[in-house]
């Protein structure tokens, strides 16, 4: 039989295209290498496998009578005030974005620098660290859910504000000639134009985020912002494994209701 | 004359399911109001101390600056490890929690059931609890990245697996090719440059998050961030913020550059 019918025809090859595929990978490579110099892996606790096998059985084993005691300082009234945190924050930061967003959104009756002004400003918000401003609120309005609440809201505004911006730029220019065409006012077109298209993507966007400041939320606790990070972080201190187990499964839980409610309602306005 | 009814605009029909939402909505607000005891006043009140800081941290300390090089030489080594490890992890992962791969649908389901849970844990939480496991030190801030990394790359990845064109798969499957070379010939050539962009996606994530573990002990720079913010040296704290802010902000730059090349 005739044996070349059994192999494929070489691929086309085009060099520079290969050349610079290798030369990316071994930028890769290297940078990989330089990451594992110098990164001290022995430090690693003799106990570690121990912890990690009472945290697993504590999950397994919780500590239910920590569920509700009704003191305030049980699971449910701390996740209930994460989720209080994550709501009022994100309802804080959707407002203060829209500003934000009209600034930063590339249109075409804008100087593009205006635009690229707001977009850096957004980088710079979505780069300041959530804990340093969660901090700096401590020391305004002291320790508590309100300094919370007051993180994430502004923290919240560079990343929604994008979203946002992105929304409106993606805003089709038909609807505002037609109502331009008519003789509408500039507050017609965005009342009876701009705002009833951009609303759907304004809500999902916002409730996106909301997914994402009830996680924020959930850990804001560990440096005492309120919320259910902080008696975490007491029970992981005190090696009290049953406790960290329900919490964990605590907030696993809200994550996921939250989550799922949420992804319905997106579901339902796209 | 014009007809007065032409120079009204036609009236909405009135849905009660919206009124319901902003009823929610409303009460939503005064209950977190109430619970989280937040009352803009108080701002207001101290706002001279908060923006103390804030003036503070903008006047940075620069002599600080050659201290906080190693840290942060450290802290992107750790989201560089914590994405490949977690990529790597979240590759295969993907592959066997993939419909048009494996088709038995109880093997997927348990699968998809543990990523989802593993999905849900923010990437501090990770943090604090690998430092209760393995100690205080960078080897905590790399796990708690990798398993956040593992998190966000499968859900995209196997995603990406699903919509592939199912012809060559079926090409493959017609001259007896086995599980193996259907992926390595069909699948891959299909989904690897999603994966690349997915997984420097992560990076960026992880170099945001990987500022602020140190926070809690798990290596990085963040320890000098806590460090300084507990001796109340903003004009220190300030220094490391810029820093933050410039690496995360260059390396957001390099990466979506090279992803939208990607993708073209």
């Amino acid at each position: 039989m005739d044996t070349t019918m059994k192999e494929l025809p070489s691929k086309p090859v085009n060099k520079k295209a290969r050349l610079i595929h290798w030369l990316i990978a071994l930028v890769t490579i290297a940078i990989v290498v330089w990451s594992c110099t110098g990164i001290n892996f022995g430090g690693i606790k003799a106990t570690a496998g121990q912890i990690a096998g009472a945290i697993f059985s504590g999950i397994f084993h919780p500590d239910w009578s920590y569920v509700y005691n009704g003191s305030g300082e049980d699971l449910i009234s701390q996740l209930w005030q994460t989720l209080c945190i994550a709501f009022l924050g994100t309802f804080i930061s959707a407002i203060i974005s829209l500003p934000f967003a009209f600034w930063a959104a590339h249109t075409k009756h804008k100087k593009w620098y205006t635009s690229r002004i707001g977009k850096i400003v957004l980088a710079i918000i979505r780069s300041f660290p959530e804990i340093v401003l969660a901090l700096m609120f401590i020391k305004a309005v002291g320790p508590g859910s309100a300094a919370g609440v007051l993180a994430l809201g502004f923290h919240s505004v560079g990343m929604l504000a994008k979203l946002f911006s992105e929304a409106i730029e993606n805003l089709e220019d038909g609807p505002n000639d037609a109502i331009r065409a008519v003789g509408g006012s500039k507050i017609h077109v965005i009342m009876f134009s701009i705002l009833p298209n951009l609303m759907p993507a304004l809500i999902s966007n916002t409730l996106y985020r909301f997914d994402v400041s009830v996680r924020s939320a959930s850990i804001l606790g560990l440096v005492g912002a309120g919320g259910i990070g902080y008696p975490l972080i007491i029970a992981l201190q005190y090696r009290q494994w049953n406790r960290v187990g329900v919490i964990l499964l605590g907030i696993i839980a809200m994550v996921v209701v939250i989550d799922w409610i949420s992804g319905m309602i997106r579901k339902k306005l796209v | 004359m014009i007809d007065d009814s032409l120079t009204q605009l036609p009236k909405k029909r009135f849905k009660i399911i919206n009124l319901i939402w902003l009823i929610v909505l409303i009460a939503g607000l005064f209950i977190s109001i109430n619970v989280t005891n937040t009352h803009i006043s108080v701002l207001f009140e101290n706002f001279s101390q908060f923006s103390d800081i804030f003036v503070q941290m903008a006047n940075p300390d620069w002599s600080y600056f050659p201290t906080v090089i190693p840290l942060l030489l450290e802290t992107i080594k750790m989201a560089v490890l914590g994405t490949i490890i977690g990529s790597a992890l979240a590759f295969v992962y993907s592959l066997l929690i993939a419909r048009n791969i494996i088709k038995n649908k109880l093997v997927t389901g348990v699968l998809r059931f543990i990523m989802n849970i593993i999905r849900t844990i923010p990437d501090l939480l990770l943090g604090a609890i690998f430092v209760a496991i393995v100690g205080i030190g960078p080897v905590a801030g790399i796990l708690a990245l990798s398993v956040f990394t593992f998190g966000v790359v499968v859900k995209l990845f196997y995603e990406a697996i699903e919509t592939i064109d199912p012809g060559p798969i079926e090409a493959l499957t017609a001259v007896g090719a086995n599980k193996l070379q259907i992926i390595c010939f069909a699948i891959l050539p299909q989904v690897m440059t999603y994966f690349i962009s997915y997984s420097l996606y992560a990076f960026e994530i992880n170099v945001r998050a990987s500022t602020v573990l140190g926070y809690i002990g798990a290596g990085g720079i963040g320890l000098y961030l806590q460090q300084t913010l507990q001796v109340f040296d903003y004009a220190k704290t300030g220094t490391i913020i810029l820093v933050i802010i410039v690496v995360v902000v260059l390396i957001d730059y390099i990466s979506s550059k090279s992803r939208e090349a990607l993708m073209k």
